[in-house]
């Protein structure tokens, strides 16, 4: 049976429509969430995309950490659905608690927007066991808050963790600044991770620098087939 | 109207306002007694330069007269913005729009706003927004007010049109002295729509409901308003400081995108106009004029961010991030409930009426009673006295042939690496890579490249390509050419992707109307770029022109800034300018003249700008398209580049620099070298050919009558002119790529 994948649309969200093209180019159906539901239709996995949801006022993420559909996230979260967030997904789950650390301005103050090289440091969560452990891959960075921080014995702790927390890193240029050049975490568990740049537009090289991102993608297909 | 009634002769601030004794002459005849404040301000604004191309009006008349026919334009000049059909059942609309004074004024804001206003423009035409462009000009790269202007522009730019989610996918930099006090900040967006989902901007049903929709109305942007209101309600000073620069909300314009779309899908709008400049005042007049039935307004009923706000300054606010809709009554319930789905405000303040006449009330008071198309389409007209500038002559016979050129291998190398390294010709990654390229998914080409190359349909592979150009020292030169140059090199630059040019949008950015030199300038830059457009077969659908750019009586070079969109049948034959193989072959196309009027040669090695600008041969260039897509479409070709600034140098340097993999070339044996790397000669592009493609180019050539010279091979990693130089692309990179950032971080 085909895997269902929920997108959720935030108020500002802008890459869900990018997010469920990867979606269906895994192989797995794409299936659009609305923040204000409060049921997450019976989904395998949930990705959180990018944008600016509710304007990045007040804080990125601090807004539709409250949205309703977010109850039922953290509740199915913590037991064991996939969840990924990316760029504005990402802050949006360490706003909600389900990952540790956040992320801030860009060390250089201004947006970055551009193909970087990462590696893969941890294949060992929902949405990476199809790379190889330090593998080196391409996918787009753009954010203009998307410095990870966290506090010295978190980071020691996803450094630590039993194959790591810290899911992939900038290989070359950190240029946003990021705490041990932090790209992407993962939670304990390893079904819910936060990635800064987007493996949803490394998908193919017409539109992207590649199609190294689709692996986060099909991992996950992969990891459900096996639950 | 009651106190207009009794106080017929009360004097009234219209010189403030901007209107002149026989302006205000006319609205009295045409109302036949004293306007209101209300109406003085709807007039004031709709008469305004910038809404009636008062001064404009009688050259831009040429676009339309002298169009090509086309089968492609389902609407023209005078909607919102022109709607070409792509083939498929596809149409796509494209504008650009200057936003110059608001951008010096307040950088960032007036930036964004920019950003803001075109991609209403499209969404009120009832397409989909899927990508921009900005064409950005600037005084001295190193002077002080530059760096506080560029990077907050930039930065405006990329905080609206990222958090918007459409993708910046290309446009220009330039810098020159004159636009220090007057930097050119032109935004172009470009929506896609199915054919039969056109909206119009109109009112035509009686007792259909008039609704304002997303921000709520502030106090921004009202200079004018603020003077009538101290001037007419006792002027006691207060709130008399507001900003003039409209601040924008991003957010909202997200929100009113997809809330404006699930509107038009679910059949619930019968007209819609977008809320720009003159805000309501512009809006309601205009759909009233359009539908030719009326409209009654409750000015009470416009939800207001400032309870203070008289109805002169709600009809003049220019709060962003607002749309009007007409819509049928027995839609109003769905309409309301999809509205308050993405939380975007929506009241309905009026209706539509049999009268024909723009009535509008506030607290009881009628304050507006007028016939909507006096102030939307009878506007004045002036017929501005034109006279070829003193210095023209002068400036022509300056002839940049007299410089003295280098003379051997390193001085040519020592050229080439100057003018990769001038501000104009230096890499904008500092600028681009603050613009989000990627988001919609469908980006296939952006900057660097020579055009933006948009999918639209993921299925078919159709695509859509863009490219604005603009030359401010040609058309300096001369306006006629200038202005046809800007256009050709907009219409190669899409070719060199491997579309095909359809149509044409334009922002004509001046001094002001009222000095006969800028007059003559605009008038022949007119006249060049319609005349060049039916040369070209591709008709122009709507622009927009900025006048007054000047500073004391010292006019920017006269800058038309010309936008080409072209249709892709293959998104995936798109033809980038990077060399990313070895051992492909190197065709010049066109032909080679000694031409630096104008040149970045002569302005980075010299400082001089004079003698002629290159010759415009627009059949040339028509030929030379032809090939291009021809070639891309058989997958004949590695890279395409036009050439343009900097000429054949540049263009090598850039493919080099775009790609990984260097060149050696071998200049033909005529032109000389100087000439053939330097020479700014239009309607040519440097191609590399795929191996074994190079017969079925040659042939292609021949067929368009397009001269070709082979001119080296791709590979190594430098560029190498052998016999003259070698520049390592290490070095090439260092010089092309230091000094923005070096400026501006």
């Amino acid at each position: 049976m085909t895997a269902r994948v929920g997108v959720i649309t935030f108020p500002g969200s802008l890459d869900d429509r990018d997010a469920a093209r990867a979606v269906r180019l895994a192989g797995a159906e794409a299936v659009p969430l609305w923040h204000s539901e409060t049921s997450l239709a019976g989904v395998d996995a949930v990705i959180l995309p990018g944008g600016f949801s509710y304007g990045d006022y007040l804080r990125c993420g601090a807004i539709a950490r409250f949205a309703p559909v977010m109850t039922e996230l953290v509740a199915a979260a913590g037991a064991g659905l996939p969840v990924l967030g990316i760029c504005n997904g990402f802050q949006i789950l360490c706003e909600a608690h389900l990952l540790p650390g956040a992320l801030t301005r860009n060390a250089g103050r201004r947006f970055i927007s551009k193909p970087v090289a990462l590696r893969v440091d941890s294949t060992a969560t929902a949405w990476t066991s199809g790379y190889r452990e330090g593998e080196l891959i391409t996918a787009v960075l753009k954010s203009g808050e998307g410095a990870y921080v966290a506090s010295a014995p978190v980071l020691a702790a996803l450094a630590a963790g039993d194959g790591g927390q810290v899911v992939l890193r900038y290989a070359g240029a950190n240029q946003n600044g990021s705490a041990d050049a932090i790209a992407g975490v993962a939670n304990a568990a390893g079904n819910v991770v936060g990635l800064m740049p987007h493996p949803e537009h490394a998908v193919d090289e017409l539109t992207g620098p590649g199609a190294d991102g689709l692996g986060f993608f099909t991992s996950v297909l992969r990891t459900l087939a096996a639950a | 109207m009651a106190s207009a009634a009794a106080t017929p002769e009360r004097p009234q601030p219209y010189a403030e306002l901007g209107l002149t004794e026989a302006e205000y002459t006319r609205i009295r005849g045409i109302l036949g007694r004293r306007p209101t404040d209300a109406e003085l301000a709807i007039y004031s604004v709709m008469w305004s330069e910038h809404c009636s191309y008062k001064s404009s009006r009688v050259h831009l008349r040429q676009f339309a007269e002298k169009a090509p026919p086309s089968a492609a334009l389902l609407a023209g000049i005078g909607a919102n913005a022109g709607v070409v059909d792509i083939g498929q059942g596809y149409a796509v609309t494209f504008k650009i729009e200057s936003h110059n004074h608001p951008s010096y004024v307040e950088p960032f804001q007036g930036a964004a706003t920019g950003v803001g206003g075109i991609v209403r423009d499209i969404l009120a035409m009832g397409a989909r927004p899927v990508a921009v462009m900005d064409a950005l000009r600037f005084g001295p790269a190193d002077a002080p007010d530059t760096r506080r202007v560029l990077p907050g522009v930039v930065s405006g730019i990329s905080f609206y049109g990222n958090c918007l989610g459409l993708p910046n996918i290309g446009g220009e930099l330039s810098f020159d002295p004159c636009y220090a006090g007057n930097p050119l900040v032109n935004a172009l967006c470009v929506g896609v729509l199915r054919h039969g989902d056109l909206q119009e901007a109109r009112a035509s049903e009686p007792g259909h409901q008039v609704v304002l929709l997303g921000s709520k109305t502030g106090p921004d942007g009202i200079g004018g308003a603020s003077v009538l209101a101290s001037a007419s309600f006792g002027g006691n000073g207060e709130g008399a400081k507001r900003p003039s620069v409209q601040v924008g909300d991003p957010f909202m314009e997200k929100l009113l995108i997809e809330c404006c779309l699930e509107l038009y899908a679910a059949g619930l709008v019968a007209g819609v106009q977008d809320l720009g400049a003159a805000g309501v005042a512009c809006a309601t007049t205009e759909l009233a004029a359009g539908g030719g039935a009326g409209m009654r307004v409750t000015l009470d009923r416009v939800p207001l961010r400032d309870a203070a706000l008289g109805p002169a300054e709600i009809l003049m606010s220019e709060s962003q991030e607002r749309m009007m809709a007409i819509v049928p009554p027995g839609s109003v319930p769905r309409f309301l409930e999809i509205c308050a789905r993405w939380e975007v405000p929506a009241t309905v303040i009026g209706e539509v009426t049999g009268t024909g006449r723009l009535e509008m009330t506030w607290r009881g008071e009628q304050v507006v009673d007028i016939p909507p198309g006096s102030a939307a389409d009878d506007g004045p007209v002036y017929h501005r006295p034109l006279e070829r500038p003193a210095g023209q002559d002068a400036l022509t016979a300056d002839d940049p042939a007299a410089l003295p050129r280098p003379a051997d291998g390193p001085a040519l190398r020592a050229d080439v690496l100057a003018l990769m390294g001038s501000a104009e010709a230096a890499d904008k990654a500092w600028v681009t890579e603050q613009y989000d390229s990627y988001v919609r998914g469908d980006t296939v080409l952006s900057a660097p490249q020579d055009a933006g190359l948009v999918r639209v349909d993921s299925g078919t592979h159709l695509g859509l390509a863009l490219a604005t150009d603009g030359n401010g020292r040609y058309t300096l030169l001369d306006p006629y050419a200038g202005a046809q140059l800007a256009l050709a090199e907009a219409y190669r630059n899409v070719a060199a992707t491997g579309a095909r040019p359809l149509a044409v949008t334009n922002c004509l950015n001046f001094g002001s109307p009222e000095d006969p030199a800028v007059m003559w300038q605009f008038a022949a830059a007119v006249r060049g770029l319609a005349d060049g457009c039916a040369a070209l077969g591709v008709p122009v659908t709507g622009g927009n022109v900025s006048f007054y750019n000047q500073t004391g009586s010292a006019a920017i070079h006269p800058t038309p800034v010309v936008g080409v969109l072209g249709v892709h049948a293959d998104v995936r034959q798109r033809v980038p300018i990077g060399f990313t193989v070895s051992g492909a072959s190197l065709l010049l196309l066109g032909e080679t003249r000694l031409e630096l009027g104008g040149s970045l040669w002569a302005l980075a090695r010299h400082g001089h700008t004079g003698g002629r600008p290159p010759a415009v041969d627009l059949d040339a260039e028509r030929r030379l398209a032809t090939l291009l897509a021809d070639a891309a479409a058989a997958g004949l070709l590695a890279a395409a580049h036009d050439l343009s600034d900097g000429g054949l140098a540049v263009a090598l340097a850039e493919c080099c620099l775009a790609g990984t993999v260097g060149a050696v070339v071998a200049l033909p044996a005529s032109p000389d070298a100087f000439t053939s790397l330097f020479s700014e000669s239009a309607a040519r592009a440097v191609v590399a050919v795929r191996p074994g493609a190079e017969d079925r180019v040659r042939g292609l050539c021949a067929e368009h009558q397009v001269p070709a010279a082979d001119v080296g091979r791709t590979g190594g990693d430098a560029l190498t002119v052998s016999g003259l130089f070698r520049i390592p692309l290490a070095e090439l990179a260092a010089a092309h790529r230091g000094p923005l950032p070096s400026l501006f971080s």
